[in-house]
């Protein structure tokens, strides 16, 4: 079978984020207000082929850790879906 | 007999060849490691240079780390052969866990090409053993991401177990206590940002960074 899967990274909390914070300061000089709390993150999509659901999600789960994030400064979120066939 | 120094080559490094004249220049014996290659040639120590590893694609230092001359690296970290991690080489350190931390966007988002001042806060390392504490090194920086970073009880512990190698004077960064450099709990693998092989000679402005290069040799040559 075979699942896509996102994964959604962002800087752990309590780490300085320093684009998110340019953001944040640029947005009222462009006439955005009331937005706070700019963090930015990563994203990843791709496709795992796996026998079920559960072997799917661990082969994402440890890509996630051991590669696409530094679990020193990086959460991350994964999600999986089956994959619509084409 | 001079010690013998590995200079890795990644893919994208590009200070591995001022890292070879300074330590030739010093009296050390240089000699590039392809990434590639799990074996070290029997070196006596490693310098992962500065540069853009892997086009520093993902993290920089996120994919080098998996290169296999790391697990010959790693081999030697373990067994107290020192390693010197210097700029995108201290980034590959911190990705391996060879290091602590992790080294983050400049604050502010430049990239800083400037020379800093770096104050020497232990010699208890294999890349200070001949410096003297409290000695003030000038020393270039040339990073985009060498804002350094930690927990606070990581920090607490580098800072009682007198693991923070150099501090800069004037942070450029916005390094978490002012971090220029650390060391493992071993004092045998030492990653910094500055780059000591660029201020080994009176052309280039300093040559402030050959003390440490020195005490790189001579750590190595303790080691025969």
């Amino acid at each position: 079978m075979l699942f896509s899967v996102l994964v959604e990274t962002r800087l752990r909390p309590g780490i300085a984020d320093p684009q998110g914070a340019t953001i944040e300061r640029s947005l009222p000089a462009l006439g955005f207000e009331g937005i706070s709390g700019v963090r930015v993150g990563k994203a990843f999509r791709f496709v795992v082929e796996a026998a079920d659901e559960d072997t799917a999600r661990s082969h994402a789960d440890e890509v996630t850790q051991r590669f696409l994030i530094n679990p020193v400064i990086e959460d991350a979120d994964v999600s999986l879906s089956v994959a619509e066939t084409v | 007999m001079a010690p013998r120094i590995g200079v890795v080559v990644f893919p994208g490094s590009n200070c591995e060849l001022d890292a070879v004249e300074a330590i030739e220049d010093l009296g050390g014996d240089a000699e590039l490691l392809w990434h590639g290659d799990a074996d070290l040639h029997q070196v006596d120590a490693v310098v992962l240079p500065g540069g853009f590893a892997h086009g520093d694609y993902l993290r920089p230092g996120a994919i080098a780390r998996f290169s296999p001359v790391m697990e010959g690296v790693r081999a030697l970290a373990d067994a107290g052969g020192p390693v010197v991690g210097i700029c995108n080489g201290f980034q590959v350190l911190a990705e391996a866990g060879l290091v602590p931390g992790a080294l983050q966007k400049n604050r502010g988002l430049k990239f800083l090409c400037t020379t800093t001042r770096l104050r020497v806060e232990t010699t208890s390392s294999a890349l200070t053993a001949e410096a003297i504490v409290g000695d003030v090194l000038r020393i270039p920086i040339n990073h985009f991401e060498g804002n350094y970073t930690c927990d606070p009880a990581t920090l607490a512990m580098l800072r009682s177990e007198d693991r923070v190698v150099v501090r800069y004077l004037d942070n450029p960064n916005g390094s978490v206590d002012d971090i220029a450099g650390v060391c493992n709990e071993g004092r045998n693998v030492v990653g910094l940002m500055p780059h000591p092989e660029r201020a080994c000679h009176p052309l280039v402005g300093s040559t402030d960074g050959a003390v440490l290069l020195r005490s790189l040799l001579v750590s190595a040559g303790a080691k025969v």
